[in-house]
């Protein structure tokens, strides 16, 4: 019973030991790629009170799009466009009567705080008015941000609009 | 009426599915087999309940009774009959009743088992099943009722219900919103069945592994009565996986097939699971090994499966492929956090008795079992690398009241050598000997395909190739080709040394005597020749953008682009569609025209279509920039080459064709269990 046992220990350690170091590994992997890759998400107020602070960062920031400020250049597939504060999280958003009024709300409040974008590419389907842009990008020093990314998002399109028949 | 009567269908089924759970448990505790069987006719019977439910709600969604919520959200008088259909699953609610349909369709295959000789797992089999019936079809019944019609409250709201006190029906409208032209594609009509049928054929091997542990049966009699099961399921996830990707790569026009985005992550997250599963369950029944591993497994594949119809049913992640928020989020959490609590805790209990028959210990380190180990490791660091992922914006939040979120390439730096070491894995596992393999005798059988594979980085080298990821992922790709291939020829040589076969003889003999393990290299090929489209999308891919008048072109890669025309039209569903003629050269030489199409729907809803043109070495994606002023004077381009994509689509073919190897039912001689049914049938007349 011994030998065995001793063999067991002996054999066991190689596995705890070979088991540990990929772990080691991957837990290094995620660490590393969530300090490269970290973006921080927030909201157009957010990142006005980080002023200065934020200059350079990758940043995730939405925003409500202002119809009436958008501007694109086909020629040099430029496009810039205004977006006003909304609050970030769901449950504010449901407390104010949904995605959609918020974003409404946002649009038309000239008090609100607005966040001058520049994107670089095609324009794309569902920027319009009153549409949701989340964007990835960096602040620039002059007050405008660089977007990388644009993601669109339509409440109206989504479910849960009441038909028009229904609404009057 | 119609609506009224699927409802109360709906409900019918729902304590149907309750009385099944609890009159299995009653029947396995008082050991009274009538309970048991009682319970097992009831879930029979929900089958074709739920059924007629889906077929009631299909014929609302044909015949287009605006008035049912649901109804007018997906369908509109234009959709052609297919659409209205499978518009079954276009919405929230409607999936949510098919995934119910799903899960008592194959509940229903499962109570038709030939159940004499695995009597003491039936009931549990029976709970299982019904327990996760009941929890969806609550779902449909309190929280996303798909025959829900409008209202007019008695306090004036609008609200969708299905019978209110004191309401006024609203008028039933002329016609509905209609689905989403985005989902209107081959491959997102395919999708969603193919990825719930993944989804839902993991409850089958779940429920056998809970009647296991809690009977107490823990050898792998379980794992061998569910091993089709498990196939055909990982097969349909799979597919359903690569749908949503093509679907993504044909529709959405952003040149890629996979973002990262939470839900499709969601998807992946089970499939991480219940691949390795697919393999150690092999040791398991070949050395009763992995017994524990295996448990803990399959339960995260099916805690896995719940989360990931949670991820996309409660909009609790902001993504893409959000469902509209609903109350659906914290049912989902309850359901999951007990299901978890309860399968561990059964676990545990039966821990001691899930001791390995053999001691791993006892076991060289690069023995197969090792192997084995090591990707299931492998795979559990990717899973956690997805976790992390989707949790960290919420972890970070709750620390730093600051969400922070990683992107697509924090997924791929961190899960880029993982999958590298995985298909290394695939290339030398299946050289490796069980028990006493070492690095000798996996170098003893690898150097011969390591020859021919080594030439590969060579002839790259040569060609001017110094992208150091590219040389190693197609070096790796092909020694798992090149080992995939020896392996066969391998097996040929001996039947032909051995029976004096012919190749093709020995081949067809080879392949059909070990099914599971040539199916298994087939899908390893596959695996391979898919890892050349990731190479080729994710190194090598290009893209650049312009401008153009009529007559103009740019370039790319070596193509020439040249806008010839712009045409206008208006299609048969009355969309506006305009289609640029692009003609596409290289090095001088005219290869085809390109139609990328910009299409704007009746309500305003406009939808990218990409012009592809794809061969085996690349694909030239061009899409047709949408502005109100794409005119033949000026319409922006964008282009992106891609390399290699094809080889994703031709290797997802490989890869079903390998598991239909794998799975397809054996033609098993039906005497023997005759027999032994007869006797069971004596001895229970005596």
């Amino acid at each position: 019973m011994q030998p065995t046992s001793k063999i067991h220990k002996r054999g066991n350690l190689k596995f705890i030991l070979g088991g540990g170091l990929i772990l080691v590994a991957i837990v290094y992997l995620i660490f590393s790629s969530t300090q490269a890759n970290a973006q921080y998400f927030m909201t157009v107020d957010e990142l006005k009170a980080r002023g200065s602070a934020a200059v350079g960062q990758s940043v995730r920031v939405s925003g409500a799009v202002d119809g009436s400020t958008i501007t694109y250049d086909p020629k040099a597939m430029t496009l810039a466009f205004e977006v006003a504060q909304v609050p970030g999280d769901n449950a504010t958003v449901a407390a104010e009567g949904g995605l959609a009024a918020v974003l409404h709300a946002a649009v038309i409040d000239p008090q609100r705080a607005r966040l001058p974008e520049v994107y670089n590419g095609p324009k794309p389907d569902l920027l319009k008015n009153e549409a949701q842009a989340i964007m990835t990008g960096r602040m620039s020093q002059d007050g405008v941000f660089y977007a990388d990314e644009l993601l669109l998002k339509c409440p109206t399109k989504y479910q849960d609009a009441v038909p028009s028949q229904a609404a009057k | 009426m119609v609506a009224i009567f699927g409802y109360g269908v709906l409900w019918v089924s729902f304590l149907l599915a309750l009385f099944s759970a609890s009159a299995a448990v009653y029947g396995y505790f008082r050991k009274e087999d009538r309970w048991v069987e009682s319970a097992r006719r009831a879930v029979i019977l929900t089958f074709p309940l739920v059924t007629l439910a889906t077929y009631l709600l299909i014929y609302l969604l044909v015949t287009g009774h605006y008035e049912i919520k649901y109804v007018y959200d997906v369908a509109s008088n234009e959709m052609p009959l297919y659409l209205r259909v499978t518009a079954l699953w276009g919405g929230q609610e409607g999936s949510l009743l098919f995934w119910s349909w799903l899960m008592s369709a194959f509940a229903y295959g499962a109570m038709l088992h030939e159940w004499e000789r695995d009597r003491e797992f039936l009931p549990w089999v029976e709970a299982v099943t019904a327990i996760t019936l009941a929890f969806f079809l609550s779902l449909s019944l309190a929280f996303e009722n798909p025959f829900a019609r409008w209202w007019s409250t008695s306090s004036g709201q609008v609200a969708a219900m299905i019978r209110p006190l004191g309401a006024i029906p609203l008028p039933t409208p002329p016609d509905g919103a209609g689905l989403n032209p985005l989902l209107r594609h081959p491959g997102m009509i395919i999708h969603p069945p193919m990825l719930y049928m993944g989804f839902v054929g993991f409850v089958i091997p779940f429920a056998f592994a809970i009647a296991a542990l809690v009977t107490g049966r823990t050898d792998d009699r379980w794992i061998r009565l569910t091993r089709r099961w498990t196939l055909w399921a990982w097969l349909f996830l799979t597919c359903g996986l690569v749908l949503g990707m093509w679907w993504a790569y044909d529709v959405l026009g952003w040149g890629g097939y996979w973002s990262w985005d939470p839900v499709e992550i969601a998807a992946l997250m089970p499939w991480l699971v219940a691949t390795p599963f697919l393999h150690t369950v092999m040791i398991q029944e070949k050395r009763g090994m992995f017994k524990q591993l295996n448990m803990v497994l399959i339960i995260l594949t099916y805690l896995l499966v719940i989360f990931g119809t949670f991820l996309t049913r409660s909009g609790v992640l902001s993504s893409v492929h959000a469902f509209a928020e609903s109350g659906i989020g914290p049912m989902f959490f309850i359901f999951i956090g007990i299901t978890l609590v309860a399968s561990f805790a059964l676990l545990i209990h039966r821990w001691k008795d899930l001791k390995s028959e053999t001691a791993l210990a006892s076991t060289s380190m690069f023995s197969r079992e090792a192997l084995f180990l090591l990707a299931a490791l492998l795979f559990a660091g990717i899973l956690i690398v997805c976790f992390w992922g989707i949790l960290f914006p919420l972890i970070s939040e709750i620390i730093t009241n600051q969400k922070i979120t990683v992107g697509p390439p924090f997924y791929k730096r961190a899960v880029g050598p993982l999958f590298g070491i995985l298909l290394l894995l695939m290339g030398v596992a299946p050289l490796s000997a069980w028990t006493y393999g070492n690095l000798k005798t996996i170098g003893r059988s690898a150097w011969k395909p390591a020859i021919p594979a080594a030439l590969v980085p060579l002839v790259l080298i040569a060609d001017g190739q110094r992208n150091l990821f590219a040389l190693s992922g197609f070096s790796l790709i092909a020694f798992v080709i090149c080992v995939t291939l020896y392996e066969f020829g391998r097996g040929i040589l001996a039947r032909g040394r051995s029976m004096g076969e012919n190749p093709f003889v020995a081949l067809w003999n080879l392949v059909s005597r070990n099914r599971r393990r040539y199916g298994g290299y087939i899908i390893h090929l596959s695996i391979a020749i898919i890892g050349l489209a990731v190479i080729g999308i994710e190194l090598f891919q290009t893209t650049t953008q312009q401008s153009l008048a009529a007559g103009q072109s740019m370039q790319i890669d070596g193509y020439t682009l040249r806008f010839d025309s712009l045409a206008q039209f208006t299609y048969v569903d009355n969309r506006i569609v305009t289609r640029a003629v692009m003609s596409v050269f290289r090095n001088g030489q005219y290869l085809g025209q390109l139609y990328p199409r910009y299409d704007l729907f009746m309500d305003g809803q406009p939808m990218t279509i990409p012009a592809i043109r794809s061969t085996l070495t690349d694909d030239l994606y061009v899409v047709l920039v949408n502005w109100e002023g794409i005119s033949a004077a000026q319409a922006p381009f964008k282009v992106y080459h891609n390399p290699l994509v094809s080889w994703l689509w031709l290797g997802s073919f490989v890869l079903i064709f390998g598991t239909l190897v794998a799975a397809w039912p054996d033609a098993e001689p039906v005497v023997a269990p005759v027999i032994v049914r007869s006797v069971y049938q004596t001895s229970a007349a005596d």
